[in-house]
């Protein structure tokens, strides 16, 4: 595309005109790994993974929460919380237009949705992160509504899943998104000394202020297949040590091997498997 | 061009050299000039007061950069007496890019921590730029937890561009490093003051930065991202840091504004460089006088007061 029109066509008109012309109807996906198409409703039935190459599709926070927990019993906390802007902060555009134009493309208030719900009958809270939300960065809101999430952990004694997929703090709150990362961790700690178990699964993508806080403090942290984990963004480290990085960097098979998860759960294992490791932790009968 | 000055000091490097010129022709002449070395010098202490009245938050970043500043060992020479500096995290190495030990403030006993640079190229590339990696988190933390088994306070210094993005780094954990520390320090029973000394470069930064007291360096900078990274990512040009570090409110005095540090201490005409024992002596007093005022409070009240003041970031 000619560089004229880049600068004119807001990028999310352009990538969906994009995506028409690849794709022949809404009904039909396109894989980003194999490039296989696919029948979206069939996709959706496998959970947005790729039936042909077992690639974990990014899931919508919402949509995470609505296949991981029981239909029944399930509760929002914190969605009172809505984002303020209290730096005026303006680059090439507005924080205030961002986050207005991310609600609007998302339906969401900001980057997190928690509630308190069941798996396979075992209460718990979950939350997850929406990258699509202004690439499920973390500021104030998304702090404060993980916190709350704690909360009632802490005064209902349940246990904490956190669905990880964040591009790191959010930058247009500057310092207060950064003090999200002691604000969340100081508040897993209070779970650790109660005993309440707590565990974090990674899904892709997890770097910067997400990671280097609340998804990497589970007692146990999961990862899904081949997502992309780490501290820094792979490009930063390219241009840092300029070498080529090895193969298979950062997924979640290269963190198993180097002890930075617990394990790798496919999609379609996570309610059980977190069902039963659960009931283990808080010695529940098996089920 | 005088490499110890930075760009918008060139005129007062160009004033302090025709100075430093005049004295010699003096010692050499039967002239009297020293009338004029009187005058010059107001003129240059006057020029300088307006060169820093009028700091943008970029300048400021690089008075916070300038290779002259004083890092962690400068302050501890100063402040510290009787300090024993212990290395290694027990697990894999000694990062040089932080440095901790034990020592005495004003007699009392203190574990002291902080980033340390390195100051000719040799000694830079071995403090990796005062870029930790996980080794050097994981130090930080084992002298942490020895602090509160010995009920010492904790003093750290903050002098990061970041933690250190590289593969080995990844390898063994970054982000897991700086999370646990965050967690760990939250709940620590000692009392914790945190000082950011030069650049509080974001998590690298945080990571031995959760406190009770939060002090600044009136010409030191603390935020999530470079203003370089930050430009890079929403101007898409490094070239606009000037922007992004006015829009992202880096300076002492716009986070004190924001609570978000407790206390400014001021630096000398020109910047902490200028005058490094003046420097440290009134950071120690600084130091001192917090150090007191949370030695009064309970255990309990303390840690009370560190959660409750975590859980109120960011909600207005």
């Amino acid at each position: 595309m000619s560089n004229w029109l880049d600068k004119i066509v807001p990028s999310l008109i352009r990538s969906e005109t994009k995506k028409k012309q690849d794709i022949p109807e809404g009904l039909w996906k396109k894989c980003p790994k194999c490039e296989a198409v696919l029948y979206r409703p069939e996709l959706d039935k496998n959970l947005n993974v790729c039936p042909k190459c077992d690639h974990h599709m990014r899931l919508r926070a919402r949509k995470r929460l609505e296949l991981f927990l029981d239909p029944d019993n399930r509760i929002e906390i914190g969605a009172d919380v809505e984002p303020v802007d209290r730096l005026k902060f303006r680059d090439s555009k507005k924080y205030k237009d961002r986050l207005s134009a991310a609600q609007k493309g998302t339906g969401e208030k900001d980057a997190l949705v928690a509630m308190r719900g069941e798996v396979e009958g075992v209460p718990l809270v979950a939350v997850a992160f929406e990258f699509s939300f202004l690439g499920g960065s973390m500021g104030a809101v998304v702090g404060e509504r993980f916190v709350r999430a704690v909360n009632v952990c802490l005064e209902q004694r349940l246990p904490l899943i956190c669905f990880a997929a964040s591009g790191g703090a959010r930058m247009q709150e500057a310092l207060f998104s950064l003090m999200q990362m002691a604000k969340t961790s100081a508040a897993l700690e209070k779970m650790k000394a109660e005993g309440i178990p707590y565990i974090s699964v990674l899904t892709d993508p997890v770097f910067g202020g997400v990671s280097a806080s609340l998804a990497m403090l589970g007692d146990l942290n999961v990862a899904e297949p081949n997502a992309l984990i780490g501290f820094a963004g792979p490009r930063v480290i390219e241009q840092t040590v300029r070498e080529k990085l090895p193969e298979g960097f950062q997924r979640s098979e290269f963190l198993l091997d180097h002890g930075a998860v617990d394990m790798i759960l496919p999609r379609e294992q996570m309610r059980e498997r977190l069902a039963a490791i659960l009931r283990k932790l808080q010695s529940l009968p098996a089920a | 061009m005088n490499p110890n000055y930075l760009d918008f000091e060139q005129p007062i490097a160009e004033l302090e050299a025709k100075i430093e010129e005049l004295r010699l022709v003096g010692e050499d002449s039967e002239i009297n000039i020293s009338d004029e070395i009187e005058r010059l010098q107001q003129k240059n202490v006057a020029l300088t007061e307006q060169v820093f009245s009028d700091l943008s938050a970029w300048q400021v970043a690089q008075v916070a950069r300038h290779p002259q500043r004083p890092y962690t060992l400068d302050y501890v020479k100063h402040m510290i007496e009787d300090f024993d500096e212990l290395h290694g995290d027990r697990h894999f190495a000694d990062d040089a890019a932080i440095v901790g030990g034990i020592g005495r403030l004003e007699g009392q006993p203190v574990m002291v921590i902080g980033h340390q640079k390195g100051r000719e190229v040799k000694e830079k590339v071995r403090r990796n730029f005062g870029m930790p990696r996980p080794e050097g988190y994981r130090k930080a933390l084992r002298l942490m937890e020895m602090a509160e088994r010995f009920k010492m306070p904790i003093i750290t210094f903050i002098d990061t561009p970041g933690a250190y993005p590289g593969i080995d780094a990844e390898e063994r954990g970054q982000s897991e490093a700086i999370a646990y520390n965050l967690a760990v320090m939250s709940r620590l029973k000692t009392p914790i003051i945190s000082t950011v000394v030069g650049e509080g470069g974001s998590g690298g930064a945080l990571a031995i930065g959760v406190c009770d007291q939060l002090l600044m360096l009136q010409y030191g900078t603390y935020s999530v991202i470079s203003p370089e990274g930050c430009a890079s990512i929403l101007w898409k040009s490094a070239e606009r840091a000037s922007d992004a570090a006015k829009a992202m409110g880096i300076t002492s005095g716009r986070l004190h504004e924001l609570g978000l540090v407790d206390k400014v201490v001021p630096e000398p005409l020109g910047g902490a460089h200028r005058d490094v024992p003046l420097m440290a002596a009134s950071l120690k007093q600084q130091l001192i006088e917090t150090l007191d005022q949370l030695q009064a409070l309970s255990m309990d009240e303390l840690l009370q007061k560190r959660y409750d003041r975590l859980m109120s970031y960011g909600i207005a």
